[in-house]
């Protein structure tokens, strides 16, 4: 029964995992840009969330119908004004400019907010759990995981279904054509950073809720992401949450042994799949 | 991810060459040719970074200080301007080293105090060692600021010092705590992976022995590494074994997601006594009704009965001071960061001769003085070059909108007065 609820709870946390990975799966499926602020953006978010629900006395999931609009915007914002600039054969500038990125978010996080730890109050939800058959599953998880099936899914439609998604596929095979055919490439790419940061709200809304929240904790969480992108294979979404939970079960079922082994699990897991398939499980870009 | 490195650039390159150019001009001019000699004191604190929390009342701490020294300090008949200097350490050990360094060669400071953890005293009183600075830390176990620093019992160091409490203070008052509340005594024992988790946890050197000792049974599923998400491993272990009680030093986003965690699983402790996470009330406020009834140690608190011996002032007053400047609530390195300078002021009021490093660390270590935290004395510590001040233990309790600190157990330091009792959780 421990082992399952190990596997159980392992399973809801690759949810959590999949909404930080879905931005940025995202975003490299569709310019090759790996965006190391990823993380600090999450935070970004929380502390948005923390200043409408203090603000408006909202529920931290009612605040999203004001967070996600207002990372979209920040998100098409930052791409057009700055990311779109670094763009271009080389992959290194936009890698070193994320990197500024981070630091400058983290320290105008710390200046505005100070470094106190800030949680979301999201009241009788964050202790609501419900029974089954001896396994005991926190509402929030659940919820969790059920928002990142449904956040997968919904961008699953936009790419596949849309006239959107299919200018999205289109710069993504090749920028240049796609520039041909009449799309303008920077606003596409604006428009890609704007989903993947109302993505990122998502999470960050979440990850405030589960836990507390200073401007520092940024970093640690975008590995979990990266991870999650390379285990399920790059510019594959549903990939990205089979890679979130395979991340999550290989974590728990770590702990399980032993608390120390969670993360190495979870990192013995990575370079597994990552030597046996580079690609990772089920790749739709090669290379 | 948050690593700096200062690399070279313009901007560096011409201020060190101005330096040096005009370092000749500068000569002429040192202090032993001024009218008045200043004493620079050098001062590394956690201003940005994850450990900012530590360094929030500095600004108000220094002014006050600024404020008490702005006639000067008194040596040897002749008046003594004071400077201090302050240096961000960016919550990174390698930046507090190398802002020490700093300090010591460029500034050429005449004394150096740190606080906030060993990630920042450390690498500070290392360089100050190697330079032979004379040099005055605070806010870190005892342990892992002398043993973290390789030092040898009864060697000790030349010219670093140490004013704080250790581990078994912090058993001492955890214990004192439990055993009048009347619960199963089996512990859980929250313990991450880093400095602090490994020295509570250690088999030998940690809690699990002196627990025993005293009819505890210790469970301690193993290291987490800090950061985790999911908790849910280590509340089985402690359902499992019936943990009535948990402890542990646990950062606040770890503590948090424990705590959201185990009411989900349903764990429910009577008592959750966790060092460091619990320090801040911004931290207990941020738990909202969850925080209500959690215990931590108290090394100072407004309730304390020690003033200041350089403006005079109560634990009350200065406490409430920051209070009201700030808006803020008050928290507990005020009183320690405060306490650097009364200890810095009193050596130098003492020393023989205030340009001779070797002097001031004699005045540093000969210091008997009643501070704002307690009576600092080298010359009663448990091993050189350290020195204790009184721990008590606190519970936080809801009083209307707010939190307060209640001091609920005081065997290891009566002339502390209790201010509460404690109460059971759930």
């Amino acid at each position: 029964m421990d082992w399952l609820n190990a596997i159980l709870q392992g399973t809801l946390l690759g949810g959590l995992y999949a909404l930080f990975a879905a931005g940025l799966s995202l975003i490299f499926g569709v310019m090759r840009l790996v965006n190391i602020a990823h993380g600090d953006l999450i935070v970004l978010a929380a502390y948005l969330g923390l200043t409408v629900t203090v603000g408006t006395g909202l529920h931290p999931l009612l605040a999203l119908i004001l967070v996600v609009p207002a990372m979209g915007l920040i998100g098409y914002g930052l791409q057009r004004g700055l990311l779109n600039q670094t763009i271009g054969q080389d992959i290194l500038p936009p890698l070193l400019v994320t990197f500024g990125l981070s630091v400058i978010l983290q320290n105008t996080l710390l200046e505005a907010y100070t470094a106190d730890p800030q949680k979301l109050d999201a009241g009788a939800l964050e202790t609501a759990s419900v029974s089954l058959g001896g396994l005991t599953m926190g509402i929030l998880p659940l919820l969790t995981f059920l928002i990142a099936i449904g956040v997968i899914w919904g961008l699953q439609w936009i790419f596949y279904r849309t006239a959107l998604g299919r200018a999205f596929r289109a710069v993504s095979d090749n920028q240049e054509i796609a520039q041909l055919m009449g799309l303008n490439r920077r606003h596409i790419f604006g428009l890609a950073m704007a989903l993947a940061l109302a993505v990122t709200a998502v999470a960050g809304i979440l990850l405030g809720i589960r836990t507390s929240f200073d401007p520092s904790v940024g970093g640690a969480r975008l590995i979990f992401g990266f991870e999650a992108v390379i285990i399920g294979g790059l510019g594959n979404l549903w990939g990205t949450l089979a890679g979130g939970v395979i991340l999550g079960v290989a974590q728990t079922v770590g702990a399980k042994i032993d608390p120390g082994w969670q993360l190495l699990a979870g990192h013995l897991a990575f370079l597994v799949i990552l030597a046996v398939r580079p690609n990772g499980l089920f790749p739709r870009i090669s290379g | 991810m948050s690593k700096l490195k200062i690399k070279p650039n313009r901007r560096n390159f011409l201020t060190g060459a101005a330096a040096v150019i005009a370092s000749p001009a500068l000569l002429s001019a040192t202090r032993a040719y001024a009218a008045t000699p200043t004493l620079r004191v050098g001062y590394v604190t956690p201003t940005t970074g994850p450990l900012a929390g530590f360094a929030e009342a500095d600004e108000y701490i220094l002014s006050g200080i600024k404020e008490a020294l702005s006639g000067g300090i008194e040596n040897n008949g002749k008046n003594w301007a004071v400077e201090i200097i302050v240096r961000d350490s960016q919550s990174n050990p390698n930046r507090a080293a190398e802002v020490a360094a700093d300090l010591i060669l460029g500034d050429e400071v005449d004394i150096i105090v740190s606080a906030a953890t060993p990630d920042t005293i450390n690498p500070v009183a290392d360089q100050a060692e190697v330079n032979e600075v004379p040099c005055v830390t605070s806010v870190a176990p005892w342990q892992a600021y002398f043993f973290g620093r390789n030092g040898v019992p009864g060697e000790g160091f030349s010219s670093t010092y140490h004013f704080f409490w250790g581990l078994e203070d912090v058993l001492g008052a955890f214990m004192d705590m439990w055993g009048s509340a009347g619960v199963t005594k089996t512990v859980g024992g929250l313990f991450p992976n880093d400095a602090d988790g490994n020295a509570w946890g250690d088999p030998e050197k940690g809690l699990a022995k002196p627990l025993a000792a005293n009819g505890y049974e210790l469970i301690d599923p193993g290291r987490y590494q800090p950061l985790t998400d999911d908790f849910s491993n280590i509340i089985a272990a402690f359902k499992t074994s019936g943990c009535e009680i948990v402890t542990g030093a646990v950062i606040p986003p770890d503590f948090a997601t424990f705590w959201a965690q185990a009411a989900q699983q349903g764990f429910d402790p009577k008592i959750v006594t966790v060092g460091k996470a619990l320090l801040f009330p911004s931290v207990v406020e941020s738990l909202g009704d969850r925080g209500d009834g959690l215990s931590s140690e108290v090394w100072w608190s407004p309730h304390h009965p020690f003033s200041s011996s350089l403006t005079g002032a109560s634990s009350n007053e200065l406490a409430n001071g920051y209070s009201a400047s700030s808006g803020r609530p008050w928290t507990q390195p005020i009183g320690f960061v405060h306490a650097l300078f009364e200890v810095v002021a009193n050596a130098a009021a003492r020393a023989d001769d205030l340009d001779d490093p070797a002097a001031i660390t004699a005045a540093v270590a000969n210091t008997n003085l009643d501070t704002i935290v307690g009576n600092v004395n080298w010359a009663n510590g448990p091993v050189k070059n350290v020195c204790k001040t009184p721990l008590v233990a606190g519970q936080w309790q809801k009083e209307g909108d707010s939190f307060d600190l209640k001091i609920v157990a005081n065997a290891e330091a009566p002339n502390i007065a209790t201010t509460g009792e404690l109460k059971l959780l759930g």
